[in-house]
């Protein structure tokens, strides 16, 4: 058993200004998680999609229309404080949902749910999805599905899991090899694999070598302007989504743009032009 | 054919009659019964819930049940905790109606959840840190001391009364009936709260979430206040409601405004407090999370600003002033539509408290998502208000429901 010396905190970065919305990060993330489809997938409401693609526009009439695509895997929230108490963490009744201090990542315990929902009307992002329906694949399908993965039965409450199995054979990968670090491309999420333009970096924001670390610049102190926000990027193209609500999250969203990155929180009148250039602590020095 | 069963000396329709009736609402309970059987067998897609709605018209209709089955524990803490006698009168409906909302509440829980075989689960897992936890846990134990504080009223059947350990069973529960009534204030004190907690504590939902005491955000306080202030009301409406079925009055007029004066007194309070509530979370939480008031009420077709005016003017603050101001009080016309806006009040407060939570959005790029329940969910629903029906109508029936009816009803017995 590897012993980890310090505790990881898996995130992502994803660069908004290379996504093209393809969505191979979803088929990818699909195929690699035996997730279910239905034979109508129209109704994007009650369709299990680990990783969602939004499209952003900025508002504005042609010809200064612009758009962007944001893919939105479960968020990994620390909550607030970064404690571990992420929205959907604290109010699982049955702890079926848990935070995973070593890691950083939120699970699921499929056979735990007990399909209330709660964790749903928790989380903001809409990163959970409930299996309204029993899992079926296409006959001879299912002989494709991954062995890694343990399929979801109907009534439950599934979401992304930072591909945690792939984790798992890191960390088994590592003992094998008799060393104690996990480097760095042996843990990569499937939609950061898949990715044709290279925008989903992934990684451990703890570790200082790894890209993610260096492109973020996670603030470790809590931010003066908002004691429940830790972890706010230092990097001023760098954002999280509905950071403002101190549910922390690790996924970490990176743009030139300002408008895109304006999207990022809800704002007053004239407040983002207050905020725009506070990346943390570090801005008071 | 059942007169051996009726209460000595109390007039009821004839068996045939009651039958019918019984019938036709079984009708409606059994159309509930396949709906539910559908949800279980067929699993929660028979809804038109979806992973934007994971709480909708079920987890309303529980916590609206919840809240106006609060008669039941608030009534009981006047009568056996507060001493306040004339209660008496009509404590035995008061618990009926709390048991019958409290079973009903459960089994909206047993067909809400996805996996009903594993809904155990929130005792074996129990998680401490989440409200639902608090509500499964006080929920059961306050509907055990309901089932408590209902048995004695069973064992007063006239011929269950002939056999001396239950004759003696009932005298002796209602002896210690204050420790139970004790026991289910402060257990609903939790459970209401709880409640109120679910939504409060959601600070990824701006539109729930509550600042609050320690662990407990404001809407847990407001829950149980407004449990306990319209929770008599829809004890009084049900009343008024079983009086017209039967053409009979049941209480007196001092019970039935002693009651209505504490309700009114009641609701007057927490509307003040839910003024306030709101007034903070419009001016202070909202703004500090970078929404504007607007954001929760406008841009879509349904959730507009009128719902807040109907229920904090419409359907709390006039209700309350009605019920505390004497004439209007004993006014029956004034009385009976304030409690009915009293009822409408509470359950439209669950109403924006589960189904706006999750309509508003919240990333600044999502959209409004609206909904409509499925006939498996409105089946579902409306499945406990035919079985409370049933229940009033066998216990009314059977049992010696309102102590003041015989009296009240003497000269109309002697004419016929």
């Amino acid at each position: 058993m590897i012993q980890d010396k310090k505790a990881h905190k898996f995130g992502m970065v994803i660069d908004l200004d290379k996504c093209t919305g393809c969505g191979s990060c979803t088929v990818s993330c699909m195929a690699e998680n035996n997730i279910p489809f239905k034979e109508d997938e129209s109704d994007k409401k009650d369709s299990l999609t680990w990783m969602r693609v939004y499209k952003l526009t900025n508002g504005k009439p042609f010809p200064e229309t612009q758009t962007a695509y944001l893919p939105r895997p479960c968020q990994h929230c620390g909550g607030k404080g970064d404690h571990g108490h992420s929205p959907c963490v604290s109010v699982c009744p049955a702890t079926a949902t848990d935070y995973g201090y070593d890691t950083g990542i939120v699970s699921q315990i499929y056979t735990r749910c007990f399909g209330c929902r709660y964790c749903m009307a928790a989380c903001p992002y809409h990163a959970r999805y409930f299996n309204w329906w029993d899992p079926v694949w296409p006959e001879g399908m299912e002989k494709y599905l991954s062995p890694n993965v343990s399929p979801r039965m109907r009534g439950v409450v599934e979401k992304c899991s930072f591909c945690y199995h792939r984790y798992q054979l890191a960390r088994e990968q590592a003992y094998f090899d008799e060393t104690d670090e996990i480097p760095e491309d042996a843990y990569q999420t499937a939609c950061t694999t898949a990715c044709p333009a290279g925008a989903i970096i992934f990684g451990d924001l703890n570790n200082p070598s790894h890209k993610i670390h260096q492109i973020v610049k996670p603030d470790p102190h809590p931010d003066p302007l908002n004691h429940d926000v830790v972890g706010k990027s230092r990097n001023p193209k760098v954002f999280r989504l509905l950071e403002r609500l101190g549910t922390n999250p690790k996924v970490y969203y990176m743009s030139e743009r300002e408008w895109v990155r304006k999207l990022g929180d809800s704002y007053l009148e004239g407040e983002w032009d207050k905020v725009k250039n506070h990346h943390g602590a570090a801005s008071h020095d | 054919m059942d007169a051996a069963l009726i209460p000595e000396g109390a007039k009821r329709c004839s068996f045939p009659k009651f039958m019918l009736g019984i019938a036709i609402v079984g009708a409606v309970l059994l159309w509930g019964v396949y709906a539910m059987l559908l949800c279980w067998f067929k699993g929660l897609n028979q809804t038109n819930m979806n992973d934007y709605y994971g709480f909708a018209l079920w987890i309303w209709a529980d916590l609206a049940v919840i809240a106006v089955g609060g008669g039941a524990f608030f009534t009981g803490l006047l009568k056996y905790i507060f001493k306040i006698d004339e209660l008496k009168n009509i404590i035995n409906f008061a618990v009926i109606i709390g048991f019958i909302c409290y079973s009903s509440a459960l089994l909206i829980l047993a067909i809400d959840i996805g996996q009903p075989l594993r809904g155990w689960f929130i005792f074996w897992h129990a998680n401490v840190h989440s409200m639902l936890t608090e509500v499964a846990f006080c929920l059961s134990c306050y509907f055990a001391v309901l089932t408590i504080e209902f048995i004695p009223n069973i064992l007063e059947n006239r011929q269950l009364n002939k056999v001396p350990f239950f004759h003696h069973l009932a005298h002796n529960m209602h002896g210690t009936m204050a420790i139970f009534a004790a026991t289910g204030a402060f257990l609903s004190f939790f459970h209401q709260g709880s409640l109120g907690g679910v939504a409060g504590v959601l600070y990824g939902r701006p539109f729930a979430v509550r600042e609050g005491l320690l662990i407990w955000p404001w809407t847990f306080f407001l829950f149980t206040w407004s449990a306990a202030a319209f929770g008599p009301c829809f004890t009084l409406l049900v009343t008024r409601i079983t009086e017209a079925v039967t053409g009979k009055k049941l209480v007196k007029d001092n019970v039935i405004h002693l009651l209505a004066k504490i309700s009114g007194w009641m609701i007057f309070t927490y509307i003040i407090a839910k003024i306030i509530d709101t007034i903070y979370w419009a001016n202070v939480t909202v703004p500090g999370l970078g929404y504007e008031l607007s954001h929760f009420y406008t841009g879509n077709s349904l959730y507009g600003y009128w719902i807040l005016v109907t229920e904090i003017i419409i359907c709390g603050v006039i209700p309350g002033l009605l019920l505390i101001n004497k004439s209007t009080r004993e006014n029956p016309n004034l009385r009976l539509l304030a409690i009915i806006l009293g009822v409408i009040g509470v359950c439209l407060n669950r109403w924006v408290m589960v189904l706006q939570v999750m309509a508003v959005p919240v990333m600044s790029f999502d959209t409004w998502a609206l909904y409509i329940p499925s006939w498996q969910e409105v089946a579902t629903t409306i499945l406990p208000v035919a079985y409370g029906i049933i229940l009033i109508a066998v216990t009314y029936r059977y049992l010696p429901v309102f102590p003041q009816e015989l009296e009240l009803n003497q000269s109309k017995a002697q004419e016929s």
